[in-house]
C-alpha cells in the first residue's frame, strides 16, 4: 500500500491510466469487441490530436498558476481566419504562419491583461472566450467560409502508417507532445514554469523571470488551441464559426483527470493526453455501448469531480504516510 | 577603516503614500555578521528586498567593494553575490530538493539563448553534495521539499545559498516557525559564516538571537537607522529602548 502511495505521489497521472485501461475493457465488452475494432481506433485516434494539442496547453499553463478559458474559442477563431486569408489568395504556408501569430497574439493579451492589472486569468480568459468566439461569427457572417480543395491539408489529414490506422495529425501530435514534454519535465524553462506555478513569490526570489515565464505559457497555450482546431477543420472540410464552444472545460477536465493540480506547480504533458483520451473513451465508448450519448456529459463532469477528490485526498493520505516513515 | 563590502548611502523607498525609507545609511564589513533589528514597519524588509533585488529604491545608492552597483533583480542580486533566505517563503514545495537548488541556475547540457535541457546527473549530485556541506541530512535529493520538515526546509535553502559561494547572506527572520532545536542549529550555522568567508546579516525580532550571533546590531525604526554599534559595546536594554 505504502509503495503504491509513494508511485502515485511521484506519477499523479497513472491512475488516469489505470481507470483508461479499466474503461478500454468495459467498453470493449459492452461493445461486443466494436470498440477496439481497427475501423472505431481509427476515428478515435483521427480526433484525439485535436483536443489532445489543447489540452495539453492548458496543462502547462495550469500548472504555470494561470487558466485559459478561450481555447475553445481560439480552437474556431484560427481555422476561420485561414480559411478566410486563403480564400482572399494568401497562399497555404504563409495563412498557417498568420493564423499562429493571430492566436499567439490573443495568448498575448490573455497574459497581458492578467499580468499588469493583477486580475485572475479566469476572468481575462472568460472575457476573451466571448470575445474571440464574436470575431469568429462577425468575420464568418455566421456561416461557414469555404475551404478550397486545393489547400495541401493532406499534410495534416491523409491517412499513413500501417493499413493507414493513423492520420498524419496523429504524428504531428506526438512529436509536439514530445516537444512539450522534453520541455516541462527535462529543460530549465520547464522548472521555471513549475517553480512559477508552486509558489510564485519563492520563483521571482530565486531569479526566475516569472512574468516571461507566464507570458510563454499563456502563448503556447493559445497557439496549441488555434492549431488543434485548425487541424480539426482540414479534417471535417469546413470551418463552422461554432466549433470548439465546451471545449475549454472539457480541456481543463482532461488536465484534472490528468493529475493537474487546480493551484498550480503539479501536473505532466502524459497526464494531459491522458485525461483527453480518458474524455475520447467515455465519448465514444458510451455510444458504442448503446447508451444515451447525452450521459456524457454527465460522466465527464462526474469523473472530473471524482478525480481532484481522489487526487487530493492520495496526496494528504501520501504526506502522512511519508511523514511518519 | 576599510571599504565596506556592501555600503548605502541615502536610500529612500515610498509606497503608496508611505515613506517606508527615509534617507537610510547602511554598512556592512566583510567577514562580519551584523544583525538588523526594527519593529513592525521600521524598514528593515524594505531594505532587505532592495538588496536582495526584489525591489528597487526610489532613491540613493549602493556600492559592493566601493564600486556603485543597479540591483534590477534578484537575479542581479545573486550576480554581485547576494542570496537572501525568507523567513518561509524561499523554496518551491512541490519540486524535489534537487529542482529546489537550482531554480534560476539549472546546470544544461546544452543551451541555446539560455534554454535548454537540464543535466539532472549534475543537479542531484551538486545537491547532495551542497546538503552535506551544511551538515543536513534528507532521505535523497529526489524528496519533495514539501515533505521536509520546517528546519530541513531551511537548511536545503542555507545550502542552496552556499553552493552558489555567496559572499553576503541575508537571512530574514530565518527562526520564525522553527522548533527550539532547529533554531539553536540555524543560529550556530549563522555564527559559522565569517569562518566560511561569508557575510552576514541577520534579520530578528529576537535579540537575544542577535547578540548571540552577531558581531554588529543595527537598528530601525520609522524608516532611518536609530543605533548602530558593536555587538559588546551595547546591551538588550539599550538596544530595546532604541526600538
Amino acid at each position: 500500500m505504502r509503495r503504491l502511495f509513494r508511485i502515485y505521489l511521484e506519477k499523479p497521472e497513472l491512475a488516469g491510466v489505470a481507470l483508461l485501461i479499466v474503461l478500454t475493457v468495459v467498453f470493449e465488452i459492452r461493445s461486443d469487441g466494436v470498440f477496439l475494432s481497427a475501423e472505431n481506433l481509427r476515428g478515435m485516434l483521427g480526433l484525439l490530436p485535436e483536443v489532445g494539442l489543447v489540452s495539453i496547453g492548458v496543462t502547462i499553463l495550469m500548472i504555470c498558476g494561470e487558466f485559459d478559458l478561450s481555447v475553445g474559442s481560439m480552437f474556431a477563431l484560427m481555422p476561420v481566419c485561414i480559411a478566410l486569408m486563403t480564400n482572399a489568395g494568401v497562399p497555404f504556408i504563409p495563412a498557417m504562419l498568420l493564423g499562429l501569430v493571430i492566436a499567439a497574439a490573443v495568448g498575448f493579451a490573455n497574459g497581458f491583461i492578467t499580468l499588469t492589472f493583477n486580475i485572475p486569468s479566469f476572468i481575462t480568459t472568460l472575457g476573451m472566450l466571448f470575445i474571440v468566439r464574436s470575431l469568429t461569427v462577425v468575420l464568418t457572417g455566421g456561416f461557414p467560409p469555404l475551404l478550397s480543395s486545393d489547400l495541401p491539408t493532406g499534410v495534416f489529414t491523409q491517412f499513413v502508417g500501417p493499413g493507414g490506422m493513423i492520420r498524419a495529425s496523429f504524428m504531428w501530435f506526438v512529436i509536439i507532445a514530445l516537444i512539450a514534454a522534453a520541455m516541462l519535465g527535462g529543460s530549465n524553462f520547464g522548472n521555471w514554469i513549475r517553480a512559477t506555478g508552486g509558489f510564485f513569490d519563492a520563483a521571482a526570489a530565486m531569479g526566475v523571470p516569472v512574468r516571461r515565464v507566464k507570458m510563454t505559457c499563456f502563448v503556447m497555450c493559445s497557439m496549441l488551441a488555434g492549431f488543434g482546431g485548425t487541424i480539426q477543420v482540414f479534417r471535417l472540410g469546413a470551418p463552422l464559426p461554432s466549433i470548439g464552444e465546451g471545449l475549454e472545460l472539457q480541456a481543463v477536465a482532461a488536465a484534472v483527470i490528468g493529475g493537474t493540480a487546480l493551484m498550480g506547480g503539479i501536473g505532466t504533458v502524459f497526464g494531459a493526453i491522458v485525461g483527453a483520451l480518458l474524455i475520447r473513451v467515455i465519448d465514444n465508448g458510451l455510444v458504442l455501448s448503446q447508451v444515451d450519448a447525452n450521459w456524457f456529459k454527465c460522466a465527464v463532469g462526474g469523473l472530473t469531480i471524482f478525480a481532484v477528490v481522489a487526487n487530493s485526498w492520495l496526496r494528504r493520505t501520501a504526506r502522512r504516510i511519508k511523514v511518519e516513515a | 577603516m576599510t571599504t565596506p563590502l556592501i555600503s548605502v548611502r541615502n536610500l529612500h523607498k515610498w509606497y503608496a503614500g508611505v515613506h517606508a525609507l527615509k534617507g537610510v545609511d547602511f554598512d556592512v564589513q566583510a567577514g562580519e555578521v551584523c544583525g538588523l533589528v526594527g519593529d513592525n514597519g521600521a524598514g528593515k524588509s524594505t531594505l532587505i528586498k532592495i538588496l536582495s533585488g526584489v525591489q528597487r529604491p526610489n532613491r540613493g545608492e549602493i556600492k559592493i567593494d566601493g564600486r556603485l552597483v543597479q540591483i534590477t533583480s534578484p537575479k542581479s542580486a545573486m550576480k554581485l553575490g547576494i542570496e537572501t533566505i525568507y523567513q518561509d517563503n524561499s523554496m518551491v514545495p512541490t519540486m524535489s530538493i534537487a529542482r529546489n537548488l537550482f531554480i534560476g541556475r539549472e546546470p544544461l547540457r546544452f543551451a541555446i539563448g539560455g534554454l535548454g535541457l537540464l543535466d539532472y546527473q549534475r543537479m542531484r549530485e551538486g545537491a547532495m553534495r551542497a546538503i552535506a556541506d551544511v551538515d543536513l541530512q534528507v532521505r535523497s535529493p529526489d524528496a519533495l521539499l514539501g515533505e521536509l520538515s520546517g528546519g530541513q526546509r531551511q537548511g536545503v535553502a542555507i545550502a542552496r545559498a552556499m553552493h552558489f559561494k555567496s559572499r553576503v547572506l541575508i537571512l530574514d527572520e530565518p527562526t520564525n516557525h522553527l522548533s527550539v532545536k532547529e533554531t539553536s542549529k540555524v543560529l550556530g550555522f549563522v555564527r559559522s559564516l565569517p569562518a566560511q568567508g561569508v557575510t552576514g546579516i541577520l534579520i530578528s525580532h529576537n535579540l537575544h538571537h542577535v547578540f548571540q550571533s552577531c558581531q554588529r546590531i543595527v537598528v530601525m525604526a520609522r524608516g532611518q537607522m536609530v543605533l548602530d554599534k558593536p555587538v559588546d559595546e551595547t546591551n538588550v536594554d539599550e538596544v530595546s529602548d532604541a526600538l
